[in-house]
């Protein structure tokens, strides 16, 4: 019995550590739906060009992890701008399959422009933290673990404040609500949505970085699985809802962690598609998401 | 203060507005009536931004507004009540009173604003932590109203504000309308409820697919036979 509950929490631990990668995701993609309708297939592979940055910048220029985090961070959002600007600005108000059709196509471009860069070579991400593992009443805790758990959570804190309490979220929200009664307030919309552009992304680039941290070993094509699964996340939660993205990324790691752990770890991704699937068919709007009617 | 002149607005083909000329003067509330598709809020979506005019001129204190856009017309000090309310339904009482004053940095002005709307509107001031898609219709237009004073406005443009409410509170809603005005804020208003709408205005105009055809002092207008005829049921 204490052998199953020891193995419990410890699966719990690695569920919540790949959740929290998948829920900050997750918040890129259910971001950008709220105020342009748009699932932005990118998404996985801007953090992908997370990763490489933070393993540019922490192989070459041995900068430790928040730097590289942060680094990866800013670079991740003028990328997500530049994308927002070129590639789905002039589709702004084309039907919605084509600006999907053009996120198939950034996504593409970037996977494979990225190999053209930096080739399809597999690469391994530097030890940047040190090995110790903590043991709690036989839960391992990795030095790794923690640091990401932290970090997720902080970044999430961060984006709640702002979405609430700054003159940016507020636009953002009364954007995504309406946003021609956003322009009647005095609102920039293009500013409004490049922003909301550069935070998923930031969030994304940050991903790569513990991505890259966690698995180690990163490659162009890196970004696909964890964007789609990212994406089964924010549907998961009821896509738009940010806390429903949070909420959709743990519980999709967490399923996933004891799915490996019940020793069925091939049968992960397929849980996590069947998730989506399921959403689908039971409550298209997600966990957090509800009807909302308007009133007369 | 706010000047047309041969405006002419498309909705893509469809000529929706067909050289329209109209004033408001400062302190005056003005009403366009007419009936249902006579481009009434095509005209305040225009003075606002939301849509351009393909022709004509659009003054506002003698300053050109047809290639301003809408973001920077609440600067100028024109605010729009759109039709349908349109409040943040996701959003407080007081966040949607915020997002009035969006473009507002004098925070003990908009303290003080705040203060005057809950003043209008004590039922808002009741509310001010509730979510706005919780209110009923007729907290709702108050609340986009209150919005809409948040930007400190000159002329303030109101689109059916009885529209769905109950007659008692179409009443209400007009008595604070004369109040806005009486307190300096110029009104161009838009009903279809144009005995109620020329019962608080100075003058009218009367719109009929996309033409002014009638117009003159609120007062005669209701009077004339015509009006009586097509707009107040006889």
């Amino acid at each position: 019995m204490g052998h199953i509950l020891q193995q419990f929490s410890q699966q719990a631990v690695n569920g919540l550590s790949l959740g929290s990668i998948y829920a900050l995701i997750a918040l890129g993609y259910t971001m950008v739906y709220g105020i342009v309708k748009l699932i932005n297939f990118a998404h996985g592979d801007v953090m992908m060009v997370g990763a490489y940055l933070g393993w540019i910048v922490t192989t070459q220029l041995h900068w430790s992890f928040l730097p590289a985090l942060f680094f990866a961070m800013v670079v991740s959002a003028i990328l997500g701008m530049l994308i927002e600007r070129i590639a789905y600005k002039p589709l702004r108000n084309a039907s919605r399959i084509a600006a999907l059709i053009t996120a198939i196509g950034v996504s593409l471009f970037l996977e494979y422009g990225g190999m053209l860069l930096v080739t399809a070579q597999v690469r391994t991400y530097p030890p940047v933290f040190p090995e110790t593992v903590y043991n709690v009443a036989g839960i391992m805790f990795k030095y790794g673990d923690v640091v990401m758990l932290v970090t997720s959570v902080v970044l999430m804190f961060l984006l709640q404040f702002t979405v609430q309490y700054t003159k940016v979220g507020k636009s953002m929200r009364a954007v995504s609500f309406d946003k021609d009664a956003a322009l009647l307030m005095g609102v920039n919309v293009n500013n409004t949505i490049s922003a909301t552009f550069a935070i998923g992304s930031a969030l994304a680039g940050a991903a790569g970085v513990l991505m890259g941290v966690y698995f180690n070993t990163i490659d162009p094509l890196m970004g696909i699985i964890p964007g789609l699964k990212a994406f089964v996340a924010a549907v998961l939660g009821g896509i738009g809802i940010i806390p429903g993205a949070m909420v959709g990324g743990l519980v999709l790691g967490l399923t996933e962690a004891f799915v490996s752990g019940l020793g069925a770890s091939t049968w992960r991704d397929a849980v996590a598609f069947l998730i989506l699937i399921l959403v689908l068919i039971i409550k298209p709007t997600g966990l957090f998401g509800k009807n909302v009617r308007e009133k007369v | 203060m706010l000047v047309l002149e041969d405006v002419h607005v498309y909705y893509g083909a469809i000529h929706a507005l067909k050289g329209i000329s109209f004033q408001v003067n400062q302190g005056e509330i003005v009403t366009l009536i007419g009936s249902n598709g006579a481009g009434k809020s095509t005209s305040l979506k225009t003075i606002s931004g939301l849509l351009r005019p393909k022709q004509g001129k659009l003054t506002f204190n003698s300053e050109d507004l047809s290639s301003i856009p809408p973001q920077n017309v609440v600067a100028k000090g024109i605010s729009q009540v759109p039709e349908g309310r349109r409040v943040f339904a996701n959003m407080t009482v007081m966040e949607n009173l915020d997002m009035g004053a969006f473009l507002r940095k004098d925070k003990s002005g908009i303290k003080k604003d705040v203060e005057r709307v809950f003043e209008l509107f004590p039922r808002l001031k009741e509310r001010k932590s509730q979510v706005a898609g919780t209110l009923s219709g007729g907290e709702q237009q108050m609340l986009a109203m209150g919005r809409a004073l948040m930007s400190k406005p000159q002329l303030m443009l109101l689109d059916e504000p009885s529209m769905g409410l109950a007659p008692i509170l179409v009443k209400q809603i007009f008595d604070i309308i004369k109040e806005i005005n009486a307190q300096g804020t110029t009104i161009l208003l838009v009903e279809q409820n144009a005995h109620m709408a020329l019962s608080v205005a100075n003058r009218a105009y009367v719109l009929e697919t996309g033409k002014i055809v009638l117009s003159g002092e609120a007062r005669e207008l209701a009077a004339s036979e015509e009006v009586r005829k097509a707009y107040l049921g006889g």
